[in-house]
């Protein structure tokens, strides 16, 4: 494999993703565009059931098939195109360059082997090493995610461990072998909030010391504000709006963006009912003619309920949104 | 552990921190094999049924440490004679040694039973876990096959196969009692195996395996197998009983174990006939078969709580 330096980290142009069941095509994901770079941190934004976690794990490539099928497009990693590698040459870039954090730490972790092997295991598949030098390492790293007292605790199951502390084995596992790439699907979603305070500064930290990209799938808004670099808001298995995190929140150009940002509860209007967004997301078997917010929409008028879906205007560098009002709603 | 600790002290230990271990010094690298040995070390059911196993194993290599009559030594004159010293179970129809017999009973009853069941586990677990793991059209095949078995008649099906694997008349039977038996009973261990991997597959776990790249065969052996062998373990136990029962019935049948072979199976079905003025010939072997069977699922249930981490 020839990776190029000079390209970027990761690159996901145009994926398209169908679930093929009895019930019809489900098209999860439908063009998506991503960018990440060395040391970003990428948060990928949307309700549940918008392709987020079918995006990271078509990147992952961790998909089953069937159903699954990548239709189209291409994940570049340096430069080089997953979705055309080989299964035995991709097998090496996962956990390697490309590794995953899951939302449920507890089902994530095999339970019948301890903690210190399973992190162990990686160190002698991939890398040939001994037991005892397997255990020294699975030892250096659950102290490197703050698991105190990591060496008594090594040889414990993981339904001997907290939430918290399932999901810093997790992490240890992912970092194993240091990747470049470290995909974290709603790693705090089924955490308490002062642990997931701490799981996302753990992140940041491990983040900043190994200069990896970091892509965050998350549904919550406040976790983002803090450690993205980027946003890219998902809906109906598109990016509907791609943008640096402080001018999404200053100024979203995507009524969908727009219409999350008011629903985070604050303060300042207790007393007041919360501002919800109606409806639920589409059924991906039966995604809505033209832009697939339009049933949701304040601003949706005849245009958006006729093909095609409104294109992605570039508003600035780096920033994109895909909306035929972007002016009303940015309101200049 | 409450949210409050978790603020103060980074995360409170889980519950295990405290707990003692199984003796062993932490620094020792252990293995899920290590630990159920430990967790073994502890189980009465374990150690009883241990003792037992090993005792039926020592009779079936070894049965003239048991006694010092020979199976065969038989004068019809003692025919159904009380017991006696050297015969404590009594004589039987033929005037031979019924204590004797049931102790030489074991090698055969124990090869036919335990070997079927090997055979029987290997190509169920293989079926199994094939079937489950890559599902599609190679599910299809092999679930309908089962399928197709499960509804043909044992017996008959057992009768067919016996007589066209025995076909040498010197032989006693053996080999094609074990090929019978193993070649039909894999068919519900495959079927146990099968759902337990389909929902064992679905798990995070596997998922995150395959996301450290684990390919198609560790995924299978190292992260599903071990996740799905429980339920799998408790059929073969049971299987084990029923194959060394399906051998008497064979051999009642008269396609089962012949010539120089001695078996319980062959004793309870010589038994039969003359239970009414002789039990003895019947109960003995029917007990030594009870008790290896009972042996046999004890062994194979402690193991299986061994190997599961949860019930630790």
């Amino acid at each position: 494999m020839n990776f190029d330096p000079q390209a970027p980290l990761l690159q996901v142009n145009d994926m398209h993703v169908e679930f093929r069941t009895r019930d019809g095509v489900a098209r999860a994901v439908n063009g998506v565009n991503l960018i990440l770079r060395p040391g970003e941190t990428l948060a990928v934004l949307g309700e549940s059931g918008c392709g987020k976690s079918v995006t990271a794990q078509a990147i992952m490539g961790i998909l089953d098939s069937p159903p699954a099928h990548v239709t189209k497009g291409e994940v570049l990693y340096r430069g080089v195109d997953l979705l055309r590698l080989p299964e035995d040459e991709r097998r090496s870039i996962r956990a390697n360059r490309i590794a995953m954090i899951f939302q449920d730490a507890l089902s994530a972790l095999n339970p019948v082997y301890s903690v210190g092997f399973q992190i162990g295991e990686l160190f002698r598949t991939h890398r040939g090493a001994s037991r005892q030098e397997a255990k020294r390492r699975a030892v250096e790293l659950l102290d490197q995610v703050r698991i105190p007292a990591a060496k008594s605790r090594v040889d414990d199951y993981p339904h001997q461990f907290s939430g918290g502390m399932r999901q810093r084995v997790m992490i240890a596992m992912a970092l194993a072998l240091d990747p470049d790439v470290l995909i974290a699907d709603e790693p705090t979603t089924a955490l308490d909030v002062t642990v997931q305070a701490q799981i996302m500064g753990l992140l940041a930290e491990l983040q900043r010391e190994r200069t990896m990209g970091l892509m965050l799938i998350t549904h919550d808004m406040g976790v983002v504000a803090d450690v993205a670099d980027t946003i890219a808001v998902m809906y109906a298995g598109r990016v509907v709006e791609y943008a640096p995190v402080y001018d999404i929140y200053a100024r979203p150009a995507h009524p969908y963006t727009k219409a999350l940002l008011e629903s985070i509860p604050r303060l300042d209007f207790k007393g007041r009912g919360l501002n919800v967004i109606g409806g639920l997301p589409p059924a991906l078997t039966d995604i809505p003619r033209g832009c697939p917010f339009h049933p949701r929409c304040a601003y949706a008028r005849d245009v958006c309920r006729q093909d095609p879906p409104p294109p992605a205007y570039q508003i600035a560098s780096q920033r994109i949104a895909s909306c035929h009002f972007i002016r009303e709603v940015l309101g200049v | 552990m409450s949210d409050l600790n978790a603020v103060t002290t980074a995360e409170a230990p889980g519950p295990a921190a405290n707990r003692p271990r199984h003796g062993s010094s932490p620094a020792k690298p252990r293995s899920l094999a290590g630990d159920a040995w430990l967790d073994l070390r502890s189980s009465k059911i374990f150690w009883i049924s241990a003792a037992l196993v090993a005792v039926i194993l020592l009779m079936a290599v070894w049965p003239s440490l048991f006694t010092s009559a020979g199976p065969r030594d038989c004068v019809l004159a003692n025919k159904h004679a009380a017991a006696t010293s050297g015969a404590p179970f009594g004589y039987d129809f033929q005037g031979c040694n019924v204590y004797a017999k049931t102790i030489y009973g074991a090698r055969d009853s124990l090869i036919v039973g335990v070997f079927a069941t090997l055979i029987a586990g290997v190509v169920g677990l293989l079926a199994g876990l094939a079937a489950g793991y890559y599902g599609g059209w190679l599910d299809a095949v092999l679930s309908r096959f089962v399928d197709v078995m499960l509804g043909v008649p044992f017996l008959l099906a057992a009768i067919v196969l016996a007589k066209r694997l025995s076909s040498d008349p010197q032989s006693n039977g053996i080999v094609a009692v074990t090929l019978t038996l193993g070649l039909l009973g894999w068919t519900t261990s495959a079927r146990v195996m099968r759902s337990a991997v389909i929902s064992a597959k679905g798990q995070d776990y596997v998922a995150a395996a395959r996301m450290l790249g684990a390919g198609a065969a560790r995924q299978m052996f190292r992260h599903i197998l071990p996740n799905s062998a429980g339920p799998f373990l408790v059929v073969l136990t049971i299987l084990l009983g029923v194959n060394i029962a399906s051998e008497a019935t064979l051999s009642f049948l008269g396609v089962g174990l012949k010539g120089d072979a001695i078996s319980w199976g062959l004793a309870i079905a010589e038994a039969g006939p003359s239970v009414r003025t002789a039990a003895g010939p019947l109960v003995w072997p029917s007990v030594f078969l009870a008790v290896t069977v009972l042996a046999f699922i004890m062994l194979g249930d402690a193991v299986r709580d061994a190997f599961d981490p949860k019930l630790r």
